[in-house]
């Protein structure tokens, strides 16, 4: 998977390890700002009120 | 992912570099595994740290737009300028639209620093996650006669009662709205199930019974990190004061050296 992507990608070496990395914090930022608070509130260990 | 590098001879690079189909599988799904180690990993520092960083920005602007809100520690007052305190029926806010920012929570024993808004209601994705304190909707409003009950997240989304197990007996919490300061002490914590809705009953741990006087109680999450159980704080209303009169001794400067804090 990740070879493939490293095959996959144009230009030298530090050229794909500038596209890796800005991969990386696109996937990072898509991931705090809609991916976890989505799933954030299904997480059990968050709930602090008395209810019945 | 395939092991072997790029072949020298082209003729038979096709045939070289397919690697076991069996072989293949394993690799992509190790790959898939470490990837999503990597996410919860992720999850767990956006949890603990970025939802903190997040919502301390966020709960200090609301306090801060509230207008109103005291947040500077105050002169220690003169001892003859004290003014006497008020023990008597104080004046009671009316209950605002939910998600309404109603009132402060000032706790000295956490620091004089410790402001966080108190909103209405408890639900997490509109109140408690991003303006802090939420305030059980139908329990008393601060000073009421009933339980003023106030829900908050400990260990994420800025934490408002983190240090909730600190607190001893006596201790004041200072609920400031618009026009008046109501200073609560602690009178008992505990530690109860979910579903203990009895905490939060206008008596607080006896449902049937009708209140005389005015208690707060906080309920947070616990143990840290777990929803288990809860922790729970009550408090009785000890004096109130218009804010138009100053700030409450408990928040004056050095007053938690004076406390015993």
């Amino acid at each position: 998977m990740y070879g493939w992507l490293w095959r996959t990608l144009p230009g030298p070496a530090w050229v794909r390890v500038l596209i890796l990395l800005a991969l990386a914090a696109a996937v990072v930022a898509a991931c705090f700002t809609w991916v976890f608070p989505a799933i954030a509130p299904h997480m059990p260990f968050n709930d602090i009120t008395v209810d019945e | 992912m395939t092991s072997t590098r790029e072949p020298v001879a082209p003729a038979d690079a096709g045939a070289r570099r397919r690697a076991p189909v069996g072989a293949v599988v394993v690799g992509v799904l190790g790959e898939l595994l470490i990837t999503l180690g990597v996410l919860l990993g992720l999850f767990v520092a956006w949890q603990l740290w970025w939802t903190d960083v997040v919502a301390d920005g966020e709960q200090a602007q609301v306090v801060e737009d509230l207008g109103w809100a005291v947040t500077e520690a105050a002169p220690k007052p003169e001892p003859e300028a004290a003014p006497e305190l008020r023990r008597d029926a104080a004046p009671v806010p009316a209950e605002p639209d939910h998600l309404t920012t109603f009132a402060t929570l000032q706790v000295p024993r956490w620091g004089p620093d410790y402001v966080r808004p108190i909103s209405q209601g408890t639900s997490r994705r509109d109140v408690l996650d991003v303006l802090g304190l939420g305030h059980y909707e139908g329990t008393a409003m601060p000073g009421a006669i009933g339980n003023f009950a106030v829900a908050g997240h400990r260990t994420t989304y800025g934490k408002p009662l983190n240090r909730v197990e600190e607190l001893q007996v006596g201790d004041p919490l200072v609920v400031q709205t618009q026009d008046t300061w109501y200073v609560y002490r602690v009178t008992e914590t505990q530690v109860v199930m979910p579903h203990q809705v009895e905490v939060i009953a206008p008596v607080p741990n006896q449902p049937e019974a009708q209140p005389t006087v005015a208690t707060m109680t906080l309920t947070t999450c616990h143990p840290m990190f777990s929803a288990r159980e809860r922790f729970i704080v009550h408090a009785v209303l000890d004096h109130w004061m218009p804010v138009a009169e100053g700030v409450p001794a408990e928040l004056a400067v050095g007053a938690q050296a004076a406390g015993g804090a």
